[in-house]
């Protein structure tokens, strides 16, 4: 397992967005989390890569225990995240906010912080746009770039929090066809509502329902789950 | 031409130009040109944490007089001479902005400001509470007999002004290298996105706190070179005007730009120069010439070059 979770639970003055939540995922997995709005799945991850403290609970990544440790550290351990709400550097140049994300792990190795930025960009299509701001791009590409940002660090665990959130049909396609390249290389952890990525690129899935587990299971299982459906899909989807 | 030959050419054009100064302006000029540089290097330290690492400070004043008592205590009091007492004045800077830097780095924003503020004004009131050694607002002056480097006296013009180009150079260009470095490019980094930086993995907080330290050792060397070159040391360095100073010529010259404190210490001491020559109400010249430049010229003078004219600019 290259990721596990026991127990992890968030509670807001008394409210708990997440209530003793075990996981397991296998290194190499393409996995998504799954839920009804406020089902806690952005306070979930938030506690696995560090940005949100967990009230109880731990976090085990590759064998060693970083309830402890504070995001960066975690991110240096191999961990990366995308944000919900796009967060790039607007006023760097898209080069650079690739850079500088390679650059952490690169340190001074100019010519391979360079190589990797290259073969980033080129990977994802917008070496033409390398040298515009990143504020400049439109929403697609400011998404596209986000995940360069973390595939420039190459994460051990890549988490990503809906990531084709406001992307329009042809963008969300490609995304697609890019998580199934990746599948391969690196463990994926997704937050996505749009079931028909979901259904195309997760292995396997957890529902997340009042911030507990709801269920876990391949695409079919969770399909054909009744108490998914009733939560989450609604009875009348099929 | 690359861009790094550019800025390059731009900073040793601008140290040629200077030395140039010397010979070409007559002696007023080139002695206030001296006391530009010298307030410019407390500007390029300020426009550090500021203008590339987007730390607004209210309490820069305490670097710099930091800088300006280590220097004029140890050569006052102690009879020390120049070089040692110069490197008793960074070390004075760097301890302080290191225990300040470690306290006001637990808070952000407008709180962030305030506490520069008042640690300003405790380093100010320590100052006057110590009247004793440091004359406090009376201040003292540095006999012009110990000031004195290898048989050169400071105070001479000529020796003060190269002196003061020295220094203005080394600032300069080291400043213009560590922000093309990594380090730099991750003060920028926290300046457009701090919460993307940190999720990228960077020690936000460590990288801010050397941020502080590097820019309150340049305000401290600039408070020391001023010491030593015009044989003053007060109180008056301490006050809060003298924190408010390098934010407005940061901002008239260009925040985030490399030749812009410079560009906006020159305007704002020339804009003061002439319209005090003028009138007595100068205060409001400078006012409303102030609001102008930031109504017309958001970025500042070098920063508005840079966004409408030359994309380049360091």
């Amino acid at each position: 397992m290259i990721l596990t979770t026991r127990g992890l639970t968030k509670a807001y003055a008394g409210v708990k967005a997440n209530t003793d939540v075990d996981f397991d995922l296998p290194a190499g997995q393409t996995r998504a989390i799954i839920g009804p709005n406020g089902a806690g799945k952005s306070t979930f991850v938030g506690m696995i890569c560090g940005r949100i403290p967990a009230t109880r609970g731990t976090v085990t990544f590759d064998g060693q225990d970083v309830t402890a440790l504070p995001a960066h550290k975690r991110i240096e351990r191999g961990m990366a995240y995308t944000f919900q709400i796009t967060s790039v550097f607007p006023g760097l140049p898209v080069r650079e906010n690739v850079a500088l994300a390679a650059r952490r792990r690169l340190g001074r190795n100019k010519a391979a912080v360079q190589d990797k930025t290259d073969e980033v960009l080129s990977r994802l299509n917008i070496s033409e746009r390398a040298d515009q701001m990143a504020g400049d791009l439109s929403y697609g590409h400011q998404r596209i770039l986000e995940i360069g940002m973390g595939l420039a660090q190459e994460p051990r665990l890549f988490i990503l929090d809906e990531p084709t959130q406001g992307l329009a049909e042809s963008e969300v396609e490609e995304f697609n066809t890019l998580i199934k390249t990746l599948d391969a290389e690196t463990t994926i952890l997704l937050i996505e509502h749009n079931m028909n990525v979901v259904m195309e690129v997760a292995e396997y899935i957890t529902v997340l329902d009042q911030g507990m587990v709801l269920a876990n299971g391949t695409p079919q299982e969770i399909r054909a789950n009744a108490a998914v459906q009733e939560a989450y899909l609604g009875s009348g989807h099929a | 031409m690359s861009d790094t030959h550019k800025s390059h050419g731009l900073h040793f054009g601008l140290i040629g130009l200077l030395a140039l100064a010397y010979f070409v302006l007559p002696a007023y000029h080139s002695g206030n040109l001296a006391s530009v540089m010298v307030i410019a290097i407390y500007a390029m330290g300020y426009n550090l944490l500021f203008g590339y690492t987007g730390l607004l400070s209210l309490g820069h004043a305490l670097f710099f007089s930091a800088g300006l008592y280590g220097l004029g205590l140890m050569m006052h009091l102690a009879d020390w001479t120049p070089l040692p007492a110069f490197a008793a004045g960074l070390i004075a800077a760097l301890v302080v902005s290191a225990v300040i830097g470690f306290l006001i780095l637990r808070t952000t924003g407008v709180a962030f400001m305030i506490v520069t503020l008042m640690f300003a004004q405790a380093g100010y009131l320590t100052i006057l509470y110590f009247g004793k050694y440091t004359r406090g607002d009376e201040g003292f002056a540095l006999q012009q007999a110990s000031r004195q480097i290898a048989g050169y006296d400071l105070s001479d013009p000529g020796v003060r002004y190269l002196c003061a180009l020295v220094l203005f150079s080394v600032t300069l260009l080291g400043l213009a290298y560590i922000i093309r470095a990594p380090f730099g490019r991750t003060l920028v980094a926290i300046r457009e996105n701090e919460e993307r930086a940190r999720m990228l993995g960077y020690n936000v907080t460590a990288i801010k706190l050397k941020a502080v330290i590097l820019s309150g050792v340049v305000s401290g060397a600039s408070g020391a070179t001023y010491a030593l070159l015009f044989g003053y040391a007060g109180a008056t360095f301490a006050t809060v005007q003298y924190s408010i100073f390098p934010l407005l010529w940061v901002l008239v010259g260009g925040a985030g730009t490399t030749v812009g404190p410079f560009v906006g210490a020159l305007f704002m001491f020339y804009l003061i120069d002439y319209a005090s020559g003028k009138t007595e109400a100068y205060l409001l010249v400078v006012g409303v010439t102030l609001v102008l430049v930031t109504l017309f010229l958001p970025h500042g003078i070098a920063g508005t070059i840079r966004t409408r004219f030359l994309r380049w600019l360091p």
